[in-house]
């Protein structure tokens, strides 16, 4: 008996329609796939992408070159050299970070003490060639003044958890 | 001895020990701030709390003196509780500013409120800010950190010597200051950076430059006096970034002078990167080794062996000039000599330039006459030992040369040389003394070693120490205090003229003349060549574009100090290892490595190819060099010859009055920028002080 009704299937090529009856339902089906770059997804605030340095309201950097996301930075990624600058305050003479060390983990942002290095929003930065991706401090910086209203917004809505 | 029990374990500990130093022979962790093994108990951070058996209160351990039967316990809620509460109270008014502290990583408070404090703050109101004090170019303040522990208040009393610091008010406006807004006018000044358990005191020239956690370590030696002080390097890339002291009781017990530490700055400037060859024009021109090498050869060649003449400078480890030695040896040259300065001493056997009594013999020392010697400038951290022993066992010291403040009183005799002659014709209260005294020491500075009757004085003191019995059978009192890191070392290895050979002094001479033709120097800084005959060839071989590389004809790059590991003897004859800790710039090398290889150029090789058969070749020629870490004394045979004295002030080698800045001795700390800053800071404002 069984052997009859799975000839009879094969036969009739059954699968093959119920696959093609699964691909139907979905050509109906809202369609879930974006059409990036024009249509862009959901990203947490928590999301870790490309760094910044960001500075005060009054202009003032935030980051006091106390290393301890050069520190913690798993993948030595962070390069900094400080001194004291004019008006006797701790700044960085060097803050460099090497994207393509760089692992994502988001530990620099943890340790900051002061919110001056953050992973902002951004994921759109891929270069052609690896010398783009040497951030020096003026391109973090530039980094933190392009993305200041997003990271400023992500890091509010995500205060009450940290 | 006393016995007691800590934490259930019975420990013995000597008369007079302390409960805390009771805890730590035990094994157990007592927590302090003010609490410092070489400093006078002050007993008023409170964090040494521990809990005594039949005492209803926790007793501060630093303070309370061991007894017999004391049962101590370290471990205990009661121990916890008072902890934490001594933490809660210290950091009421501690700011929380780790982040931008230098302190941060390696701060007392940092660790011990970790380990013993409490994981949160109860404390809403505001915190006190404490207005910061100037105190000079090598420490800066920022006095809101302070936890009044006044450990650098008792540093400067006790073993600097100078009372600058004091604390004023009470309680809560407690403040610690240098009650005129004066840098700290002692040359032992940036210890109380090490002292300082927070981050109120720092050191200013290294202010916000690394983290302790980015710096490797490397044990070495320090070779701006002539001490040999044991000390740590720290390091980031090829750039030294720091100095600190090591402990060793027998050196430098835990302090360093301020040019041991922050000379460091001269290593980067302005330095020899590659060789350097005179031109036509009567300029050096940048050279290739080969092209140097060669103008050496053909300059050698053309002179006589005895034509040609070496001077060893003050830097130097002991294998370049082993193998400087060699060469001049094989060249055929007895004009060596390692004494720029023109001292005479060397050639009357070890005992006539060995700091005999070893530097802690002063410890053991009754009576201390100073000959030409500044101790407090010339040998800084050893003064220090001089004055603790004055103070604490009275020792009585007299000193014959210019009068300076050697930070305790001394009886001045005078700045005669000729009264050494009347003190052994005539006697005095210099000689009694030294007479009725079991350990009598004499220490002999450079400057009366120095001088063209020099001769006559080391006769006259050994006349004295006859006199008064100096050389006994377990004590050695005669001492001569170096100022150069590399004499000793020189001096060992003979680095002095041969049979026939001529000293520094007539070797300058002989330049000026036209019978000296080829001068090797191996960084020799002091000597003036500028008079030099125009057709004589000066080779220069060292770290730093200074006086000597000007006057060279041909400049070949050395390593500096801290690049090279080297072999250096301190006064007492100590032999210690320095071990490098950056590379060298540029095209510099080795000191003895450039020996090596112009040794091949001009034909005579030498036959060593690397460091450790030369230095197996160096300690087979001079056994005395193998004995590495101890002081070394020997029979005082018979010193000096018959000289009449010429009547003219003894002075001291470095120092005020003397010419020399104690701040400004050798190439590195003449281009430290430091240096140049503490200059202006302690002795030009002292000069318009005086001048008013």
């Amino acid at each position: 008996m069984s052997t009859f009704v799975t000839a009879i299937r094969s036969f009739l090529l059954l699968e093959v329609l119920k696959g093609l009856g699964l691909t139907l339902k979905y050509f109906f089906k809202p369609k879930v796939t974006l059409n990036y770059p024009y249509e862009k997804g959901y990203l947490s605030p928590r999301f870790r992408g490309e760094h910044a340095l960001r500075r005060y309201p009054n202009g003032e950097e935030r980051c006091i070159a106390c290393k301890l996301c050069e520190a913690i930075c798993p993948a030595q990624a962070i390069t900094i050299e400080s001194e004291p600058r004019s008006d006797g305050s701790r700044r960085t003479t060097r803050y460099d970070i090497d994207m393509t060390k760089c692992i994502y983990c988001g530990f620099c942002q943890e340790a900051c003490p002061v919110d001056a290095i953050v992973e902002g929003p951004n994921f759109e930065f891929a270069a052609e060639t690896r010398e783009e991706l040497y951030y020096d401090k003026e391109k973090l910086l530039s980094n933190g003044d392009r993305w200041e209203g997003e990271i400023a917004r992500n890091l509010a809505a995500d205060a009450r958890f940290r | 001895m006393i016995t007691l029990t800590i934490d259930g374990i019975e420990v013995e500990v000597e008369e007079g020990a302390s409960v805390l130093q009771a805890c730590e022979a035990a094994g157990k962790e007592v927590p302090r701030f003010c609490y410092h093994e070489r400093l006078s108990i002050a007993g008023n951070c409170r964090m040494c709390l521990v809990e005594m058996e039949r005492s209803p209160k926790p007793v501060a351990s630093c303070a309370m003196p061991a007894g017999n039967g004391m049962v101590i316990k370290t471990d205990t809620p009661m121990v916890k509780k008072a902890r934490e509460g001594v933490m809660e109270f210290m950091l009421i008014n501690h700011p929380l500013d780790c982040p931008i502290c230098d302190q941060g990583g390696e701060c007392d408070l940092q660790d011990q409120a970790m380990g013993y404090g409490m994981a949160d703050s109860r404390y809403q109101e505001p915190k006190r800010t404490v207005e910061n004090k100037e105190m000079g170019p090598l420490i800066s303040t920022i006095m809101t950190r302070c936890i009044h522990c006044t450990r650098c208040v008792r540093f400067a009393t006790e073993v600097a010597g100078v009372p600058e610091l004091g604390a004023i008010g009470r309680g809560e406006t407690m403040e610690i200051t240098t009650y005129l807004e004066k840098a700290l006018a002692s040359e032992l000044s940036g210890n109380v950076v090490d002292l300082c358990p927070v981050g109120a005191l720092t050191s200013r020239p290294y202010a916000f430059q690394a983290r302790s956690w980015e710096l490797s370590h490397t044990s070495s030696i320090d070779v701006m006096d002539a001490l040999g002080s044991h000390i740590r390097v720290d390091s980031r890339g090829n750039q030294v970034m720091r100095v600190l002291p090591r402990n060793n009781d027998d050196v430098n017990e835990e302090w360093i002078s301020d040019k041991t530490r922050h000379a460091i700055d001269g290593l980067r400037t302005p330095r020899i990167d590659r060789p350097y060859l005179r031109n036509a024009k009567g300029r050096l021109e940048e050279a290739s080794w080969d092209e140097a090498f060669t103008a050496i050869k053909k300059a050698i060649g053309k002179a006589k062996p005895d034509e040609i003449a070496s001077i060893a400078g003050d830097l130097c480890d002991a294998e370049a000039m082993f193998a400087l030695s060699q060469l001049m040896d094989k060249i055929g040259s007895p004009h060596k000599d390692c004494r720029q300065d023109g001292s005479v001493v060397g050639q009357q056997g070890e005992g006539s330039y060995l700091f005999n009594s070893s530097i802690a013999g002063i410890d053991d020392a009754d009576v201390i006459f100073l000959i030409g010697a500044n101790p407090r400038h010339e040998a800084a951290v050893m003064n220090a030992r001089i004055r603790q022993n004055y103070f604490n066992r009275d020792v009585k010291i007299f000193r014959l040369g210019a009068e300076v403040d050697l930070t305790y009183p001394v009886t001045e005799l005078g700045d005669d040389a000729r009264l050494l002659e009347k003190l052994v014709d005539k006697g005095g209260p210099v000689v009694t003394a030294l007479k009725r005294a079991k350990r009598p020491m004499i220490i002999l500075g450079q400057a009366a070693l120095r001088r063209k009757d020099s001769m006559g004085l080391l006769d006259l003191v050994g006349q004295l120490a006859k006199q008064v019995d100096l050389v006994k059978k377990d004590w050695n009192g005669f001492n001569v205090l170096h100022t150069a890191a590399a004499r000793v070392a020189g001096l060992m290895l003979n680095f002095l003229p041969g049979k026939g050979g001529k000293p520094t002094m007539e070797i300058v001479a002989g330049l000026e003349k036209g019978n000296i033709k080829v001068l090797y120097n191996l960084g020799a800084d002091e000597v003036d060549l500028s008079q030099r005959a125009d057709k004589s060839f000066v080779i220069y071989q060292g770290s730093h574009g200074d006086r000597g590389a000007s006057q060279a004809d041909v400049v070949l790059p050395g390593a500096a100090w801290s690049e090279k590991d080297g072999i250096y003897v301190n006064t007492e004859g100590r032999v210690q290892y320095a071990s490098r800790v950056t590379f060298p710039p540029g095209d510099a090398r080795e000191d003895w490595a450039i020996i090596r290889a112009l040794s091949a150029a001009i034909g005579q090789t030498l036959g060593y190819d690397d460091l450790s058969s030369l230095r197996q070749t160096m300690t087979a020629a001079v056994p005395t060099l193998a004995v590495t870490d101890q002081p070394q004394s020997a029979k005082l045979g018979k010193i000096g010859r018959r000289q009449a004295i010429t009547a003219s002030p003894m002075g001291h080698a470095i120092g005020a009055g003397s010419g020399v800045s104690f701040y400004m001795t050798c190439p590195i700390s003449r281009a430290s920028v430091t240096m140049a800053e503490c200059v202006k800071a302690f002795e030009l404002n002292d000069k318009a002080e005086a001048a008013e």
